[in-house]
Parts: structure tokens; sequence; C-alpha cells
């Protein structure tokens, strides 16, 4: 495939349609600065401000904006919030949308068949995958990015945690826990 | 293409969810730079993310399962040049150009790439007033386009309600086959796990899908 896509590439530049040195930093940015952290710093942003939890629940991507990071977030961000009674999971079932400003790249288990296909139909069977026994009582909300809206789970703030600050929550905040197949670390594990 | 292997949504036989610890950004270096071609196409103008989509939808049912994420795209973005008559075969089979270029809208250059890191905008100015509100009832229509659509196979019948209205949003089902953006409105759409998988469903169980207008119709009796 190496080759293949070098010939691709080579064909594209003498053409004249692209310019590798463009290509290059596009693939640094993903590799260096586009990831989970992005999201990670706006749920504990949430966790901690009432006032910009409420902005970021009625309109995702002004609220983030509002951060003035400097990978700025597209349109039609939608945070979902999870709660004692719901619990929210996001999956593209045709083909691999994602919040890719807020979470980086999306990991390959999230594009598989395996992941796309049950998280539709036996969403509590794909959470066990992960580790994860909801309560029957829990409802269970999936999220199937089928437009161009992308979804970011709001998750639960750990217990033990009232204390920290939102540099030390950040860290609590995983990926996974954002797409809504794991929760953040405790306090203490962190 | 609609009713192909992509939409995966209710399949089984898939197997377990298999998490790779510590996955890398991507696990090759070709990986990167096809990710980065497809914008810079984008950027282009030479294609739309519904054409790119489309692209894939139309690979072989065993091809599409069989090779990797960055590969579809890879064999998305050939199908496309050869479509567009960007490259012909022989240019993408000996790596080097000899036809001359198609002129293209602008090219992404590395000062313009800040704007490739951000998702465009899909809302549009609303050409009607909405048709549903949140809480109506609405059926997903039966329908099976021979062209790209975003409305998946799962859903195509069932009934649910409206939860959220996200204004009006390029129509990929247009966009995909170069008829333009013919915006329409966009909703979420909420469907019992119970009314998309029988009975003995899970009751805990809510899927919503985002949907446009045209893939929704009124229900002609209350429930």
């Amino acid at each position: 495939m190496q080759l293949r896509v070098r010939a691709l590439e080579t064909v594209l530049s003498e053409k004249g349609y692209i310019d590798p040195a463009a290509l290059d930093l596009i693939v640094e940015a993903y590799e260096t600065r586009v990831g989970p952290q992005n999201g990670a710093r706006v749920v504990a942003k949430a966790w901690t401000d009432p006032e910009f939890k409420g902005r970021l629940l009625a309109d995702g991507t002004a609220a983030v904006r509002s951060l003035g990071y400097e990978n700025r977030v597209g349109d039609h961000l939608v945070v979902v919030e999870n709660t004692q009674r719901v619990h929210n999971m996001v999956v593209c079932t045709l083909c691999s949308c994602y919040p890719w400003e807020m979470l980086g790249l999306p990991p390959v288990w999230y594009k598989s068949a395996p992941y796309r296909s049950r998280a539709v139909k036996d969403p509590r069977g794909v959470l066990r995958d992960f580790g994860i026994d909801l309560p029957q009582t829990t409802e269970i909300r999936v999220w199937d990015s089928t437009a161009e809206t992308r979804y970011l789970v709001l998750p639960m703030r750990p217990s033990g945690t009232a204390g920290l600050a939102v540099d030390e929550l950040t860290a609590l905040v995983t990926r996974d826990s954002m797409i809504g197949t794991g929760f953040p670390k405790s306090a203490e594990r962190a | 293409m609609t009713n192909s292997i992509h939409d995966m949504g209710g399949m089984d036989g898939f197997g377990k969810v298999e998490v790779e610890p510590n996955e890398p950004p991507f696990h090759q270096a070709w990986e990167g730079r096809v990710l980065a071609m497809q914008r810079a196409m984008g950027y282009a103008g030479a294609w739309n993310i519904d054409m790119s989509r489309a692209a894939q939808e139309l690979l072989p049912p065993q091809v599409y399962l069989s090779v990797s994420y960055y590969k579809r795209w890879a064999l998305g973005i050939e199908h496309n040049l050869l479509k567009q008559g960007l490259a012909n075969a022989g240019e993408l089979a000996a790596g080097h150009a000899v036809s001359p270029a198609k002129p293209l809208r602008r090219k992404l250059t590395p000062d313009k790439v800040a704007a490739v890191m951000t998702r465009g905008s899909y809302g549009r100015p609303e050409p009607a007033p909405a048709r549903f509100k949140p809480g109506d009832r609405v059926r997903a229509k039966n329908i099976h386009p021979k062209t790209h659509t975003r409305l998946p196979r799962y859903v195509r019948g069932r009934v649910g309600t409206v939860d959220l209205v996200h204004g009006c949003h390029v129509f990929p089902d247009a966009a995909a086959i170069g008829q333009g953006e013919n915006p329409q409105w966009l909703y979420t759409i909420v469907f019992d796990g119970r009314e998309l998988w029988g009975a003995d469903a899970d009751p805990t169980v809510k899927v919503s899908i985002d949907a446009f207008e045209p893939y929704l119709e009124t229900l002609k009796q209350p429930l």
C-alpha cells in the first residue's frame, strides 16, 4: 500500500492539485495536537462552571469556540449529558463520523464492523465488551451520527473530586468516556 | 449506493469489539498521507464529503470488509479521480502524470492548512418552514434509492419522535450525485429499541438518527 499511495501522491502533486508540504502539516497536526485532550478540557470546564455547562448543552459549537482554542471547532457540535438516569453513547453506523476536533482521529474499533453493527441493536452487549455493566434501570440512548452533526458525551463527574482544579479534572477525562463507551478515571487512580 | 455493506446497523456476526491499547494516530505512514490527500482534494473542490463516502460505498462488500479503513479511503480517492477525469488509470498505475491537469477551484498550500483542520459548516438558509417540530411522531420512509443516502436501513418504515431540529443542512443524497446542495431540514429522530428490534428487545434502549426531512413522513393515523 505504501507504494500505491506514493504513486497516488506523486500523480496529484505533478498535476498541481496538491502541495505535499501542506499534507505534511495535516499529518503532523493529527499526530501531535488534535486529540482527546481538547474534549477533556471542555468536559472539565463544564464540571466546574455551571454557566458554561448550560451554554455547552444548548450550543456546543458556540460554547467551545468561546474558550478560544487554537484549533477552532466546526459547526453542529451537540453535547449530550450523562446522568444517573440516562447513559449516552455515540456511533456512526454508516461510516466513521466522530467529533475529530474534540477527540482526535477515531480509534480503529469505532470504525470497525463489530461496533458499527452492534451499537444500535445491543448497546449493553457492546458496553460489556468495554467492561461496563450498567444497571438495568439506566436508559441507554444511542446517537447514530448519520448527518454532519457531531456528538460529544459529557460524562458524569467522578465522586471524590470536589477539591480538584480544572487541570486535575482534565486528566481524569478519557476519550472513551466522551464517546459513551467508558467512564472518567476515578480520582484515586489518576 | 444505498443498500450496500457500509450500512451495518443491526447486523449480527461481526463479533466482539476489540480495543487496541495505546493506539497510535496512524499505524502506517501512508495512512496519514491518504487522510491528508482527501482533505487537500476536498479543499480544492475536486469532490465533496458525500462523494467521498459514496465512492467507498461502491466497493464490493468483500473488498469493503477485507481492507483497512484508510485503504478504503485510498480506493475512494482513486475512484473519484477517475470519475472526475482528474487522472487516468495509467497514471495511477505508473505513479506519474502524463495527461494535462484539469483546473480545480483552489489549492491547499501550507498557509491554508488551518482551514481544513476545522470541519466546514453544512447549515444553510431555510428555503421553507420546517414541517415537523419536537415531539411530533413521524415514520422513516421505506425508500431504497439507487444512489447515496444517509437513511440507514434499520429505521426504514419505523416510527419515531422528533427530538431535535438542527436547521437546514446540505442534503447528502443530492450533493453526492452532483445535484447541488438542495438544503433540507435536519432532525434528530429518536426510536424506541422495541420499535426497531421487536417486542423482545431491551426496553431501556433508545436509538436516534439524524434524518433529513425528505426521509420522513407524517403518520397517517395517530398511534
